[in-house]
């Protein structure tokens, strides 16, 4: 990896909280993450780990009762210190993002026509009818669908047209950035291939950068660059998708891939004992530690070990790995 | 919209009036006894009334239920009858048709009712998606959700009495009741009539807008909430839409749907929905006609007006139905497919 390209995505010790009843959920908890220009990251963990809540945080649309702190640096600017309406402008244009359960992401009562046109339009582009029309067209056709798409409602798609539809309105305004938070989840596998394959296809020829979400380590692999790991609140593991798969470091890493069901051992899902921990009021120590094989007592309880960077391109928070270098 | 759909309402909107002038055909009938005889004889005798004056009830009556003739023909002949909003004689008020006072008591309601629910839905509406709006300071819902609650939830006489107290007697801003001054004949060509029937209106008009619309208020901001939570809110707001093509268009849009339906069932109920005020401000509408009519067995007159208020409630639905495939193409869509 090259370390001497300016990352388009810096997050640095990103931290959101939401204050519920029963005390402060720390969703996000000092994460720190720098994506390079036309990288495309997968970012794995568990259901509740805080995925959805870092895409949400990276588009400033996380709600309120909750605090945002750190620093989100978007191509060198803080994002997190833009105005509402300069973030607005943002949205689309250079970070956009096809959120969770896209079934019904499309507004019921609008034309899929008007429904790519108007984010375009409130960014302050100006179209004649027929440019207008002829944008619709090419998008359409970008990711593979016909042209009569333009005039029908999201109830006369399929899921997966629907989901195409999303994608080109994600791609409209050319962003430097991509967010797609488990884009395909909710379609059955042949359709899933499919529209993951137009995504990594578009995202290429675009040379756009990628956040992928999701929690398919396999579905992972075929897609994307480097793999961030999370586990509740924090990163666990980033890498290089092959070194994170040909040698994974974090012993959560490894109960993952190992959980992956192997080709010729079939029905072998070893899946992960115990569950993860709760993100309301954490223990000091690593997150880890009440699942980890591999837990040194004392230390893994009682202290957090640092997300450092062990080797060019790979971070580990381990206490395994505090003297290498 | 389909062709199929249109003849399909149209259909059903028949289905229902018929159902019910056939359910006011038969019901007498089952009894055994002739109650509608039995009243008219009681009601002719006891108001004193002219020999020549009974004759044409009974002739009337007779035309309407054909007594004389078999069943079927009897059917048809009410049926004809009802076609032709014909309802024959008020048993009280012989000799006004029941018609003839079904008019004249609506006329002094329904303006002023249908502008009261249409101010009531269309404050309610839009207060309520401003305060279910997540973008409005979370102080100002504080403030004004409570007492939208309290209103909603009083009964309307207690709201039209504080009015009346406060507003009327006390401040004396507005008249009493009445639906215009006792010394005027109600003439609705004379604008100085209208201005006085407009004069009189506005406290009941209050009455009525303060309880509906924080009903209708309270249901928007509620299903505003449920619309938030949708992917396609999220998806917008992750488009980088101005706030206000998120509000109208994607949020208040889809949240109005439900609250329509409510409308067009409030609108089928506007003759009788005003009872209440009717009574309380001394309108002799058709709210208070109604209950004279049970009170006094006037059965013609009751007939009349609850196969008016069935082929009213059935209007309004099918205007909603004609509607709201234009507003919700799902549901067109549905109706396609059958
Ligand atoms: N608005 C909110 N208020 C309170 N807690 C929240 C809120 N949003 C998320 N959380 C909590 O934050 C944690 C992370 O949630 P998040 O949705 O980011 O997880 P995720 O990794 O996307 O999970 P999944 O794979 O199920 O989508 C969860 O414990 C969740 O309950
Ligand atoms: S820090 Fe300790 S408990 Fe945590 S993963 Fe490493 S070895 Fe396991
Ligand atoms: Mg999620």
């Amino acid at each position: 990896m090259n370390t001497n390209v300016k990352p388009v995505i810096d997050i640095r010790n990103l931290k959101v909280y939401f204050y519920v009843k029963a005390g402060t959920v720390k969703a996000v908890d000092g994460v720190t993450l720098a994506i390079e220009p036309g990288v495309k990251l997968g970012l794995v963990g568990e259901s509740g780990s805080g995925k959805t809540t870092m895409a949400l945080a990276l588009m400033r649309m996380v709600r309120p009762p909750a605090t945002i702190e750190g620093e989100l640096f978007l191509d060198g600017v803080d994002i997190l210190k833009l105005s509402e309406e300069e973030m607005r402008r943002v949205r689309l244009s250079e970070l956009a993002m096809i959120p969770q359960g896209a079934m019904n992401s499309l507004n019921p009562v609008m034309r899929i026509r008007d429904q790519i046109l108007d984010g375009m339009i409130d960014h302050g582009v100006r179209m004649s009818r027929s440019e207008a029309n002829q944008k619709v067209e090419e998008l359409l056709d970008i990711v593979e669908l016909p042209k009569k798409v333009a005039r029908m409602y999201p109830h006369e798609l399929s899921g997966g047209m629907k989901q195409r539809v999303c994608v080109a309105i994600a791609i409209s305004m050319r962003p430097k950035v991509l967010i797609a938070d488990e884009p395909t989840s909710a379609l059955d596998v042949v359709i899933q291939r499919q529209v993951m394959e137009t995504i990594t296809r578009l995202v290429k020829n675009l040379n756009l950068s990628m956040i992928l979400i999701g929690h398919d380590m396999g579905l992972m692999a075929q897609s994307v660059d480097r793999i961030a790991v999370m586990y509740p609140g924090k990163l666990m593991e980033v890498g290089d998708v092959r070194d994170i798969f040909a040698e994974p470091l974090h012993p959560y890493t490894q109960a993952l891939i190992n959980s992956l069901p192997v080709l010729g051992k079939r029905g072998v899902f070893n899946g992960i004992p115990g569950v993860p921990p709760s993100v309301i009021n954490p223990g000091p120590g690593c997150p880890f530690n009440d699942r980890c094989p591999k837990v040194i007592e004392g230390l893994c309880i009682q202290k957090m070990p640092p997300f450092r960077e062990i080797k060019p391109g790979r971070w580990v928070a381990c206490h395994l790995y505090e003297g290498v270098n | 919209m389909r062709l199929s759909y249109v003849i399909r309402r149209v259909f059903f909107v028949f289905m229902v009036i018929w159902t019910a002038a056939t359910i006011n055909f038969v019901l007498p009938r089952l009894t055994g006894r002739d109650p509608i005889k039995e009243q008219l004889m009681q009601q002719i005798a006891s108001a004193g009334r002219k020999p020549e004056d009974a004759e044409q009830m009974w002739r009337k009556y007779n035309d309407l239920f054909g007594l004389d003739k078999p069943l079927w023909q009897q059917y048809l002949s009410y049926m004809s009858s009802v076609a032709r909003l014909d309802f024959g004689y008020s048993i009280n008020s012989y000799p006004r048709t029941v018609m003839e006072i079904i008019i004249a008591r609506g006329r002094l309601t329904l303006p002023f009712l249908s502008v009261a629910i249409f101010i009531a839905f269309v404050t309610g509406i839009l207060l309520g998606a401003l305060l279910g709006w997540n973008k409005t300071p979370k102080w100002i819902s504080a403030i004004v959700v409570p007492p939208l609650m309290v209103f909603s939830s009083v009964p309307q006489f207690l709201v039209a009495l504080v009015l009346i107290y406060f507003v009327a007697f006390r401040a004396k801003l507005f008249p009493l009741g009445d639906p215009y001054p006792k010394t005027m004949i109600e003439d609705w060509s004379n604008p100085a009539f209208l201005a006085k029937y407009a004069y009189h209106a506005v406290l009941p008009i209050l009455s009525v807008v303060i309880v509906e619309a924080s009903g209708w208020a309270l249901g928007m901001r509620a299903m505003m909430v449920t619309v938030e939570g949708e992917d396609y809110a999220t998806f917008a707001e992750a488009k980088g839409l101005k706030n206000s093509r998120i509000f109208f268009r994607y949020l208040m849009r889809n949240a109005l749907l439900p609250s329509l339906t409510g409308l067009a069932l409030r609108l089928g109920f506007i003759i009788t929905g005003a009872a209440v005020t009717e009574t309380f401000f001394n309108y002799s509408g058709i709210g208070s006609t109604l209950s004279t009519a049970i009170s006094t067995f006037d059965y013609f007159l009751l007939y009349g007006i609850c196969l008016i208020m069935v082929v009213s409630i059935a209007l309004a639905t099918f205007i909603m139905d004609m509607i709201y495939p234009l507003l919700d193409p799902r549901i067109a869509y549905r109706g396609q497919r059958g």
